[in-house]
């Protein structure tokens, strides 16, 4: 479904990303671990069309996009949830919600998703019609969440969703992760920290160091992966 | 107590065109952080474009009502051009550079436009014909609330209701708000940003174009250099509320106008500019963020 091709990506004069490849199926949980400044959201903001590809490729269904523009890049299906959430403050979770749904027109399967998404995060509901800098970190990265959702895509990226949340709220929200692949078949690229609850629900996993795949593997080898295992898990 | 409700009046009427003006500017901050000096010459173009349309028409022999509604559209379309090109031109290109680039930009635009206009037009002051009679209805009060007082208030009441409708409600309003507040979010939910800019720029710039028309016909006269002073009073007003916040730009510019009006009346038109501009002071002393400003708060 998403194919980068030797892609190089970067900042002014710092290159991040040097001559990456990396394949994601569709239905897959792909995930891409590595430690601070590896090139992580980097990596999902060059897939999103903000941070432009320096050289190489990337492949959307086939077709290259590093090209396209952010917003239409949405269009096609790719949506991002950032590190940080970016919830707008001063929106209701209503408006966030709808400001996810902004390409689209068709009002029924809105409400749909509408339904579908206040079924999963239930407090959403709850607490619609109040401005989103209010919530709590974990129901702004439910918000986060249900707002790409909202853009029904066919590849989520998602970018440290467990960062600075509670272990209970974590491990939900992973579960919810799952649950979306599951309901949908949504292909979900998840860039983590936190390797141990990334791999525990991925397919398969990346490594990145230095702004280069060191591994590739199935998530349970890289579970039993030694150097895994000492750089990431901390066992 | 006629004078005082005489110079209430004023004062509302000065600060509701004040607050046509101040939205421009906040809206465009707001958005794209930068202090759009060449708005005041958005609303000066405006001025003078209902002033060509209207004494042509005039020459014709339209209704007053058809003129002032001709006039008014055809400001509104010719100013919003201006406002959409000048940011195409002049900010666009430098959307990614250092703060101070755009804001020099805008102050060559100002300059631009105001001697564009000097050389098309002239330097004298133009006789603009009065748009809005004197209405019959009016005339028990007409020694203390004029005609196009009332007309104004009215006017810019119905357009503040409008913009407020439009913001809250509308996908283009909502587009503005979300990008407003985190421009790397709007453009990864599919927000076109560059289009939104725009759409800024033309309702700003319509605002102004009313504004302009409605002041012209009040006052009754227009040269090139009005759009310089008004527009630093709208400035002023929209730092005295807030920058960046809409309902901060309405309230300041009221703010600044019935001082202004109660300075005039009560000490000396000389100390106009005095009292407004120390209120600013005052305000910004001990309130930086302006009346209805507010430091955001955002959660990590």
């Amino acid at each position: 479904m998403l194919e980068l091709r030797n892609v190089s990506a970067g900042y002014g004069n710092i290159q991040v990303l040097h001559n990456l490849d990396l394949v994601i199926n569709s239905g897959e949980i792909i995930t891409l671990i590595g430690a601070n400044g590896a090139g992580k959201s980097t990596t999902l903001m060059a897939i999103s069309g903000i941070v432009p590809v320096r050289s190489g490729k990337i492949l959307f269904e086939g077709e290259p996009i590093h090209k396209i523009s952010p917003e239409k890049l949405v269009a096609m299906g790719i949506c991002q949830v950032p590190e940080g959430r970016h919830i707008f403050p001063a929106l209701t979770v209503q408006e966030n919600l709808d400001m996810g749904a902004f390409l689209r027109n068709d009002k029924d399967g809105i409400k749909d998703d509408l339904d579908y998404v206040f079924s999963l995060f239930p407090i959403l509901a709850e607490r619609r019609n109040q401005d989103g800098g209010t919530l709590s970190g974990g129901e702004q990265q439910m918000l986060a969440m249900s707002r790409a959702l909202m853009a029904r895509p066919k590849l989520l990226l998602l970018d440290e969703p467990s960062m600075g949340l509670a272990p209970l709220i974590i491990k939900q929200i992973f579960g919810i992760v799952r649950k979306i692949n599951k309901d949908h078949n949504t292909t979900i690229f998840l860039v983590e920290q936190n390797a141990n609850q990334a791999l525990h629900i991925a397919d398969r996993g990346y490594v990145i160091e230095n702004g280069v795949i060191t591994i590739s593997d199935s998530a349970e080898n890289l579970l039993k992966n030694q150097d895994v295992q000492k750089a990431y898990l901390g066992i | 107590m006629d004078y005082f409700i005489e110079l209430l009046f004023g004062g509302l009427t000065r600060g509701s065109i004040y607050a046509l003006i101040a939205l421009g500017y906040t809206m465009v901050y707001g958005i794209i952080g930068l202090i759009n000096f060449a708005h005041g010459e958005i609303y000066m173009i405006g001025a003078f474009t209902s002033f060509i349309i209207a004494t042509v028409l005039s020459i014709y022999g339209f209704p007053l009502l058809a003129i002032v509604v001709i006039a008014g559209l055809a400001a509104t379309v010719w100013s919003s051009a201006y406002g959409f090109t000048v940011e195409k031109l002049a900010y666009r290109p430098l959307r990614k550079a250092p703060r101070l680039a755009p804001l020099i930009s805008a102050i060559g635009m100002s300059i631009f436009l105001q001697n564009y206009v000097l050389l098309a037009q002239t330097s004298d002051f133009l006789p603009f014909p009065a748009l809005i009679p004197e209405f019959a209805f009016m005339e028990p009060v007409a020694h203390i609330v004029g005609s196009s007082d009332l007309v104004i208030l009215i006017t810019t009441t119905l357009v503040m209701i409008g913009l407020t409708f439009l913001i809250k409600f509308t996908k283009i309003g909502k587009a503005m708000r979300a990008t407003a507040q985190d421009k790397t979010m709007a453009v990864l939910v599919g927000i076109n940003v560059d289009r939104v800019i725009s759409a800024t720029f033309i309702i700003g710039s319509a605002l102004a174009a009313i504004g302009g028309l409605l002041i012209a016909s009040h006052i009754g006269q227009i040269n090139f250099y009005i759009g310089f002073i008004a527009g630093i009073k709208a400035f002023t007003a929209a730092v005295l509320g807030g920058v960046g916040s809409i309902p901060g730009a309405v309230l300041g510019s009221l703010v600044l106008g019935l001082t202004e009006s109660f300075a005039t009346g009560y000490v000396s038109s000389d100390y106009e500019d005095v009292f407004a501009f120390s209120l600013l002071v005052l305000i910004l002393i001990f309130k930086p963020s302006g009346l209805l400003g507010k430091a955001e708060t955002k959660k990590v």
